[in-house]
């Protein structure tokens, strides 16, 4: 069983999972251990993984329709609140637990992120960094929410209800003490490796409870 | 796809009351192949009415089964690929031993004499006939309502025999308005004249309680859109009232031929006891919490409830969800969107079909490798 178990190439999990930052994070977990992914959309990453690296994997879900999807594809994945799933979780339950892409989109999120500590050993994080340069000039030149291919939304119907950037993670991982393993900045499939506040689209976090 | 009634003799069920019942007959029903290894067998288990005839056409009397809807080639429990079986509960009326059968003491039917059954019971008599199939462990084990308990009890009995459990719209204990409702329909029978303490083999059977009761049990089947969807306000054959009580609504005229319906197929004993049996089930009891009572339980988890089954309700079901996730097992659980109240299990399948095949195909696919 080499061969599922060797590490995949990033580009063919982006063109596998069609999201970039899923094939960093694929790239960062290891293989056989114990994932809980929080808003797992379809259940992509989660089947990739249990196929691929032989993992463990799980999923809270909110939308009914995207569960019934994961599920279908076997895959672990229960319908609820990431908040609700993960106070019911004894300490240390997984290796890994992945919030990716959602972060903004949550509610109460220093909670969700502690509890994610608490519940995981390791912790993945990927969002969109609103500190982008074409969010700044957006903003700066138009004087209104702004609206870039990073953020196609109108205020009115945006899913995002907090705009984090890199640097305001950073700071909150120092201020609560946790330890950042790994930063990995992406703008496209690129990475960025200067001025990733302003550069990336997309950061990836893997970090620990100090 | 045929299917046909087989009958394995036991020579005695222990029983949780302490009483042993001896001899006990099954009826069973298989569809599939076994494979070579045994290790594609999946158990269904049915709800209080049902019976092991849960697909096919019945070679006995034509009829097709329970959850044909779920059961054959390329279906959820494709016939294909899994080796499929199906038993009547202990206490039942479809071939298995219960209250009509006949007692070896006096060589008439046990009537009341029958001793008072449990779900474990059920599932402890299901056991011995996975043993006598020489069945060591099953790929999953799955059913709705009643049948979900037994799911559950098997997962904390026996979990070494349970790779995958998916109990469908149903909880881990019987709720105040669970029981309400089956005591509606135990009462209905024994205020039957007819129903003679039980006493009714060889002459009249007490079937307008037994219809009764089984109208009850249709009303917490379906929802009021359901109902509202099905029958609405309207009159069967006729435009104005009669102004007397024949069944004017076609609500009523279903629920009368449903009850009359009913009465040819069931015995009114074994709905007093399995009804019973359902009502006693809870597997916290003796417990100090639902996590402890399922910590033995090592299967991974499919819970399905539906939006509109008021009978079972999803919070039920994600009791038990929550209780697994407590212990880090592997569960997952979605809530369907469904008009059809409880009878969504059996009637509105297209995404249960999808999420049972997805989830087997996995199990099947982890338990091989």
């Amino acid at each position: 069983m080499a061969a599922a178990t060797s590490p995949p190439r990033p580009a063919f999990v982006a063109d596998v999972l069609g999201r970039s930052d899923y094939a960093i994070i694929s790239e960062l977990v290891a293989p056989g251990s114990r994932v809980l992914d929080l808003g797992c959309g379809e259940g992509e990453l989660l089947a990739w993984l249990a196929l691929n690296k032989n993992v463990d994997a799980r999923g809270v879900e909110i939308s009914g329709a995207r569960v019934q999807k994961a599920i279908t594809r076997g895959v672990s994945v229960y319908q609820g609140d990431a908040l609700e799933s993960l106070l019911d979780y004894p300490d240390k339950a997984f290796d890994y637990v992945i919030l990716s892409q959602t972060l903004q989109e949550t509610r109460e999120p220093l909670r969700v992120l502690r509890e994610m500590l608490r519940v995981g050993r390791e912790c993945i994080v990927a969002f969109p960094n609103f500190g982008h340069w074409t969010v700044r000039l957006a903003h700066l030149f138009t004087g209104r929410s702004p609206r870039t291919r990073l953020f196609p939304y109108s205020w009115y119907d945006s899913p995002n209800i907090h705009f984090l950037t890199i640097t305001d993670f950073v700071t909150l991982a120092r201020e609560e003490g946790w330890r950042l393993e790994r930063s990995i900045f992406l703008a496209g499939r690129r990475r960025v490796g200067i001025l990733p506040n302003l550069l990336a689209e997309v950061a990836v976090f893997l970090f620990r409870a100090g | 796809m045929i299917s046909e009634t087989k009958i394995v003799h036991f020579d005695s069920l222990r029983l949780d009351s302490g009483e042993e019942l001896a001899p006990v007959q099954v009826a069973y029903e298989t569809w599939g192949e076994l494979n070579a290894a045994r290790s594609n067998a999946i158990l269904i288990v049915h709800a209080f009415s049902g019976d092991a005839h849960a697909a096919g056409v019945s070679a006995e009397t034509g009829q097709t089964g329970w959850w044909d809807n779920m059961i054959g080639p390329g279906k959820a429990f494709d016939t294909d690929k899994y080796f499929v079986l199906c038993t009547n509960c202990l206490g039942g009326c479809r071939g298995t031993t219960g209250p009509s059968s006949t007692d070896p003491a006096t060589g008439a039917p046990y009537a009341m004499k029958f001793p008072v059954i449990t779900v474990a019971d059920m599932v402890r008599l299901q056991k011995k006939v996975i043993d006598h199939l020489g069945i060591r462990r099953l790929l999953a084990i799955s059913g709705g309502s009643m049948g979900g308990m037994q799911v559950l009890q098997w997962a904390v009995a026996y979990p070494e025999a349970v790779a995958c459990a998916i109990p469908i719209a149903t909880t881990a204990r019987h709720s105040a308005q669970q029981i309400a409702f089956n005591e509606v329909g135990r009462q209905a029978i024994m205020a039957d004249p007819e129903w003679c303490e039980g006493n009714y083999y060889g002459k009249t059977r007490p079937a307008r309680g037994l219809a009764v009761a089984r109208m009850v049990g249709h009303i917490t089947y379906m929802s009021d859109d359901s109902m509202r969807e099905k029958f609405g306000r309207r009159l069967r054959g006729k435009e104005e009232f009669g102004f007397d009580f024949s069944a004017e609504f076609e609500v009523e005229s279903y629920l009368r031929y449903r009850g009359s319906q009913f009465v040819d197929r069931f015995d009114a004993n074994s709905y007093l006891y399995i009804t019973k049996a359902m009502d006693y089930f809870d597997l916290t009891l003796g417990q100090p919490s639902l996590a402890a009572a399922l910590r033995p339980a090592t299967a991974r988890f499919l819970l399905i409830s539906f939006t509109s089954d008021w009978l079972y309700p999803s919070y039920q079901s994600l009791e038990i969800v929550r209780a697994l996730r407590s212990l880090n097992r592997d569960v997952a659980y979605c809530e369907l969107p469904s008009n059809y109240g409880h009878d969504a299990f059996l009637v509105d399948v297209a995404e249960q079909t999808d999420i049972v095949r997805g989830y087997l195909a996995s199990t099947y696919r982890e338990a091989a490798a």
